[in-house]
C-alpha cells in the first residue's frame, strides 16, 4: 500500500516515503477535522490531507500529537486518547509532533480553526474527535481481518495491538494487518454509543508515563533554543525599553567592529545583533547605545497608573463593558437588608519560563521556502508569522515544534520567530534568536494590572441575591476572564469591565485573569461569612446558592483537610473555590505568619477538582501542583512595576520566583471522580491560591490582604493598618 | 584556546578566554544539555561539574576551566543510569524539564560528598536552582529515593 500526502509537509515527506503499511489522513470538513481513507482523500477536490495515525507492517503504530508540550504532558496524553479507542499496544505506539496547519490538525473555537495550546484547551477539545478517530482506525482493521477470515467482522474483538476471532482464537497484529490492509474509499462511521465506555478502557485513567521524561533526564531533549544548523549565526536584540517604541538611531559603527559581529538589524521596534557566537552578540547587545522614538507608555509609571483606575472606577463617563447581567440588580440592591462592599488590586505578572525566548530560521537559497524551529503554543501562528514577515504563503513556510522551557500563556504568537525570520533574511544565513533574560523580562508581554470593586446585597434571610463586580485596567478579555461567579447561582448580577489604554504589552498567563478575580470574589465571600459569623464553607452551602458540582467540592476538600480540626498555635486554614476552562474545584491554605518580617508561609495546600474524566492522572495531578505552586510563587512573590514606561525588573534577583525552601510541606491534590468529559487542567491549581491564603490571614490577623501580591511590606502595612 | 577534559574527552575550544563556559560547551562543542535560564548565576540551569564542584557556567569564564574537569548531564552516566536519573524517571519529576540538567547536577554534587542527606540538607543545597514548573517536591522525593535506593 502506497501512501498519499498531499500537501506541503516537507518534513514529513522523507520520514513517511516508502514506508508502507496504512496510512490514514485527515481531512477538513465542514465540521472540523475527520479521518478519511487514502482513496477518499484523493478524491476530495482542493482538499489538503495528511497522514495522523500510521500502522506499519512491524506493528509500529505512530500518531501524531496536536498537543503542544510544554511540561502539561499534552503531547503523551492527546496521543493516548487516539490508542485508546483504537486499541492500540501502548510500547509499540510512536508519538510525533503535528504538522503546523491548523485546518487539519486544529479544533474548532469560536468557529476558528486553531492549533493553539492555550487555557487548558488540549485534552477538552480534541477528546472527542480524537476518541472518535482512534475508533475508525480500528473498524478497519477489524473490517479487514473480517475479510481475511471470511468471518462477519461483528464477531471479531481486538486487544492491544491485534484483532482476535473468539470462536477459533485466530490472531491477527496490527502490523500483520496493515501489510495487507486496505482502506475503504469512505471511512466507517462511528456512533458515539461505539466508544469505549469508561470500564473498558485500557489506558485513559491508567498509570501512563509520559513519554517526554526519559529525554528530560539525560539532557537529550530538544528545545528550540538546542538547535544548530550548518552555518548557522546567532542573534539577541534589545527592544525599546517602552513598549510600542521605536529604534532611531544607534551606535551601528562601534557595534559592528566589536568581535565576531556580522550585522546589526534594524527592526520594527528595536535592534538585532548577529554574531558568529552567541556571547558575541550578547557583549555586543550590552554595547548597545540606542535612541527610540516615543512610545505610547512613555510616561507611564504602574503604580499612579492603579491609583488612577480607582477614578476610572468612579467615573460615570469610563469607557465601560457589560461582561454579563442577570436579573434586576438595582431592585436587589434597594431591597437588601444589608450589603457589601470590598475593592482589591493586583499588580502585573510575568511568565518567567525558564527557556528564554528564542526560535531558529532558515530560508531557502530562493528565498521562497523557509523553516522554523520553534517551541510554540501556536504552531499554527507561528507559521503564519513566519510566512508574513518574509512575504511568503504559510504553506511555503515548514515549522519544526520542539519541546518548550515552560510556556504559561506567553508562546502562542509567533513574534519571536517571525523576528527571527526578518534577521534571517536580513543576513542571508539561518539564524538562532535568542533573548536574553533581561529582554524576556524588559519586553515581556504581562498579566494584567487591575483594581476591582465588588459589591454584594444580602437579603432578610441573609441570602445573597445581588452582586455587582466591576474590574478597570488593560487588557479586555484578559481582564475578566473568570469574572463570572459560575459556581454560584446568585440571582441578580451585574459584571462589568471598565477599559483604560496605556500601550503596555499584555498577554494570557496561566489563567490570567482568573487569578485576581476570583482572589477578589473569594475574599468578598470570606468577609460576608465572617460577617455573619458562618464558617465560610458553611456559608457558601447556605447563603451561596452554590452549583452542586462546586459543593461536591467544598465538601471533598474539607474532608481532605479536615477543615474543622484545631490548627496549631499561630496557623489558620483559609478556603476558595477555583474555576478555569470547564474545570471547578476548591482548596485549601494553611499558613503562619512572621510578624516580624512580615513574610507568609503556607504550609500545606488540599485541592479538590472535578476536571471530568482524567485522561493521564499522574500528569494530570503534576499539573495541578505545578499550578499551586505558580500560583504560591505569584502571590507571595512576582510583581512588575513600570516607571517612564519601562519595566523595572531584569532578572531573577528582582523579580523573585518561589524557591525550593518556599515549598509547603504537604500538598494534596485529588480529583472528583465523574464520569463528564474531561475538562482543562493546566490553570486550574492556580485561581484559588490568593483567596485561599487572604482568607487564612484574616483568620489568624482579623486583618484582610486586597493587594496581590502578598509582599512582606505590604503585609507589615496591613497588620499596622 | 582553552582545554579541558569534558565529559572524559580531552576538548579544546577557540573562543575568547572570557568567554562564559556555557557557551563553550552549548555552541562551540554543541553539548545542549545545559542550559541558560538567566546568565547571571541566578537560577541554576546552567550547572555542570567543574573538579567534581557544581559551579554556574553562565559564571565561569572558559578560560577558568583550563586543564580541568568539567562534566555535564551528558557526562553524568553514559546511559542514564545515574541513581539520580532513576529516581527523577521513578518519581516523575520533569514537566517543561528544561531546569532539570541543572537540577540532576545540583543534586548529584550533594549525594557525592553526602549520600544520605537530610531534608533540611537537601533542601538548603538546592535553593539556589529554579524550577518555575514547580517539580521542588518531585526534586526533594526523587533525591531521597536516589539516596535510599543507590
Amino acid at each position: 500500500m502506497t501512501i498519499a500526502i498531499k500537501g506541503t509537509e516537507i518534513s514529513r515527506r522523507g520520514v513517511l516515503a516508502g514506508l508502507g503499511g496504512m496510512s490514514f489522513c485527515m481531512a477538513l470538513g465542514v465540521d472540523g477535522f475527520s479521518l478519511v481513507g487514502e482513496a477518499q482523500a484523493n478524491t476530495m477536490a482542493n482538499a489538503q490531507v495528511t497522514p495522523w495515525v500510521r500502522i506499519a507492517p512491524d506493528g509500529i503504530v505512530t500518531i501524531y500529537s496536536a498537543g503542544a508540550e510544554m511540561g502539561q504532558g499534552s503531547m503523551t496524553s492527546l496521543a493516548l486518547i487516539v490508542a485508546e479507542e483504537l486499541d492500540a499496544d501502548w510500547s509499540k505506539v510512536k508519538i510525533e509532533f503535528a504538522p503546523a496547519d491548523a485546518d487539519i490538525y486544529g479544533y474548532t473555537f469560536q468557529n476558528q480553526r486553531m492549533m493553539a495550546i492555550v487555557g487548558s484547551r488540549a485534552v477538552q477539545l480534541y477528546y472527542s474527535n480524537l476518541r472518535t478517530a482512534g475508533a475508525q482506525v480500528r473498524k478497519v482493521l477489524l473490517a479487514n481481518a473480517a475479510e481475511k477470515w471470511g468471518v462477519d467482522a461483528g464477531t471479531l474483538k481486538t486487544e492491544p495491538g491485534a484483532v482476535v476471532n473468539p470462536a477459533n482464537g485466530a490472531r491477527l497484529s496490527y502490523g500483520e494487518i496493515a501489510a495487507f490492509g486496505k482502506i475503504p474509499a469512505t471511512l466507517p462511521a462511528v456512533d458515539a454509543k461505539e466508544l469505549k465506555a469508561r470500564k473498558d478502557f485500557r489506558l485513559i485513567g491508567k498509570t501512563i508515563p509520559r513519554r517526554d521524561t526519559p529525554a528530560k533526564v539525560n539532557g537529550s531533549a530538544i528545545y528550540a533554543i538546542d538547535v544548530r544548523l550548518p552555518g548557522m549565526v546567532y542573534a539577541t536584540s534589545l527592544h525599546s525599553p517602552v513598549h510600542t517604541g521605536q529604534p532611531e538611531s544607534w551606535n551601528d559603527a562601534d557595534i559592528k567592529k566589536l568581535p565576531g559581529v556580522i550585522a546589526t538589524v534594524r527592526l520594527p521596534n528595536g535592534v538585532a545583533i548577529v554574531a558568529q557566537h552567541f556571547e558575541q552578540a550578547m557583549a555586543a547587545r550590552s554595547a548597545l547605545k540606542a535612541t527610540w522614538k516615543k512610545g505610547a507608555a512613555e510616561s507611564f509609571n504602574s503604580e499612579r497608573a492603579l491609583e488612577d483606575y480607582v477614578k476610572v472606577h468612579h467615573d460615570a463617563k469610563a469607557q465601560t463593558t457589560e461582561i454579563d447581567k442577570k436579573g434586576d440588580v438595582n431592585a436587589a440592591f434597594a431591597a437588601a437588608a444589608k450589603t457589601h462592599k470590598a475593592e482589591f488590586r493586583s499588580d502585573y505578572g510575568y511568565h518567567a519560563q525558564m527557556e528564554p525566548l528564542n526560535a531558529v530560521v532558515r530560508i531557502n537559497a530562493a528565498g521562497d521556502k523557509a523553516e522554523v524551529w520553534e517551541g510554540s503554543q501556536a504552531p499554527d501562528a507561528t507559521r503564519d508569522e513566519v510566512a508574513k514577515a518574509l512575504g511568503l504563503k504559510p504553506a511555503d513556510v515548514t515549522m519544526h515544534q520542539c519541546y518548550m522551557g515552560g510556556g504559561f500563556g506567553r508562546r502562542s504568537l509567533g513574534d519571536y520567530a517571525a523576528e527571527c525570520a526578518r534577521i534571517a533574511k536580513e543576513v542571508g544565513r539561518p539564524v538562532k534568536l535568542v533573548w536574553t533574560r533581561e529582554e524576556d523580562i524588559a519586553h515581556g508581554m504581562f498579566r494584567p494590572q487591575s483594581f476591582q470593586c465588588l459589591e454584594a446585597a444580602q437579603d432578610a434571610s441573609g441570602k445573597i441575591v445581588g452582586w455587582k463586580h466591576c474590574v478597570v485596567g488593560e487588557g479586555g478579555v484578559l481582564l475578566h476572564t473568570g469574572i463570572r461567579p459560575l459556581y454560584y447561582d446568585i440571582p441578580n448580577q451585574h459584571i462589568e469591565r471598565r477599559g483604560v489604554s496605556h500601550g503596555i504589552r499584555l498577554k494570557h498567563w496561566r489563567a490570567v485573569g482568573h487569578v485576581f478575580n476570583t482572589f477578589a470574589i473569594e475574599s468578598l465571600v470570606d468577609q460576608m461569612a465572617a460577617d455573619a459569623g458562618i464558617d465560610p464553607i458553611e456559608f457558601r452551602y447556605q447563603r451561596m446558592s452554590i452549583t452542586p458540582k462546586a459543593k461536591k467540592c467544598f465538601e471533598t476538600v474539607a474532608q481532605m483537610c479536615d477543615w474543622t480540626a484545631k490548627r496549631p498555635d499561630g496557623r489558620a486554614l483559609g478556603v476558595s473555590v477555583t474555576e478555569r476552562s470547564g474545570s471547578l474545584g476548591a482548596g485549601v491554605v494553611e499558613i503562619s505568619l512572621d510578624r516580624q518580617s512580615g513574610k507568609i508561609r503556607v504550609h500545606k495546600v488540599w485541592a479538590a477538582i472535578d476536571g471530568g474524566v482524567i485522561v493521564t492522572p499522574g500528569p494530570a495531578k503534576a499539573n495541578v501542583e505545578s499550578a499551586i505552586l505558580y500560583g504560591l510563587s505569584s502571590m507571595l512573590h512576582e510583581r512588575v512595576t513600570m516607571k517612564d514606561g519601562a519595566v523595572e525588573q531584569s532578572n531573577f534577583h528582582d523579580y523573585n520566583l518561589m524557591r525550593m525552601s518556599d515549598l509547603p510541606e504537604e500538598m494534596h491534590v485529588e480529583f472528583v471522580d465523574v464520569d463528564t468529559r474531561p475538562t482543562g487542567l493546566g490553570e486550574i491549581g492556580n485561581p484559588f491560591i490568593g483567596g485561599a491564603i487572604s482568607n487564612a490571614f484574616f483568620k489568624l490577623t482579623g486583618k484582610r490582604l486586597r493587594h496581590m501580591p502578598f509582599t512582606p511590606d505590604r503585609v507589615l502595612a496591613t497588620l499596622k493598618a | 584556546m582553552a582545554s579541558f577534559t569534558l565529559n572524559n574527552q580531552r576538548v579544546s575550544v577557540d573562543a575568547d578566554p572570557k568567554t562564559p563556559l556555557l557557551w563553550a560547551i552549548r555552541d562551540h562543542v554543541g553539548l545542549t544539555g545545559t542550559k541558560y535560564g538567566c546568565g547571571a548565576g541566578l537560577c541554576g540551569a546552567c550547572t555542570v561539574h567543574i573538579d567534581g564542584k557544581a559551579e554556574r557556567a553562565c559564571m565561569t569564564q572558559v578560560s577558568a576551566v583550563e586543564g580541568k574537569t568539567v562534566v555535564t548531564i551528558e557526562g553524568l552516566s553514559p546511559t542514564s543510569s545515574h541513581p539520580l536519573q532513576k529516581a527523577w524517571i521513578a518519581e516523575d519529576v520533569p514537566q517543561c524539564g528544561y531546569c532539570q540538567s541543572g537540577q540532576i547536577m545540583k543534586a548529584a554534587e550533594l549525594l557525592a560528598s553526602k549520600p544520605k542527606p537530610t531534608r533540611a540538607e537537601i533542601i538548603t543545597h538546592m535553593d539556589g536552582n529554579i524550577c518555575r514548573c514547580g517539580t521542588y517536591h518531585r526534586i526533594i522525593a526523587a533525591i531521597e529515593r536516589a539516596s535510599r535506593e543507590g
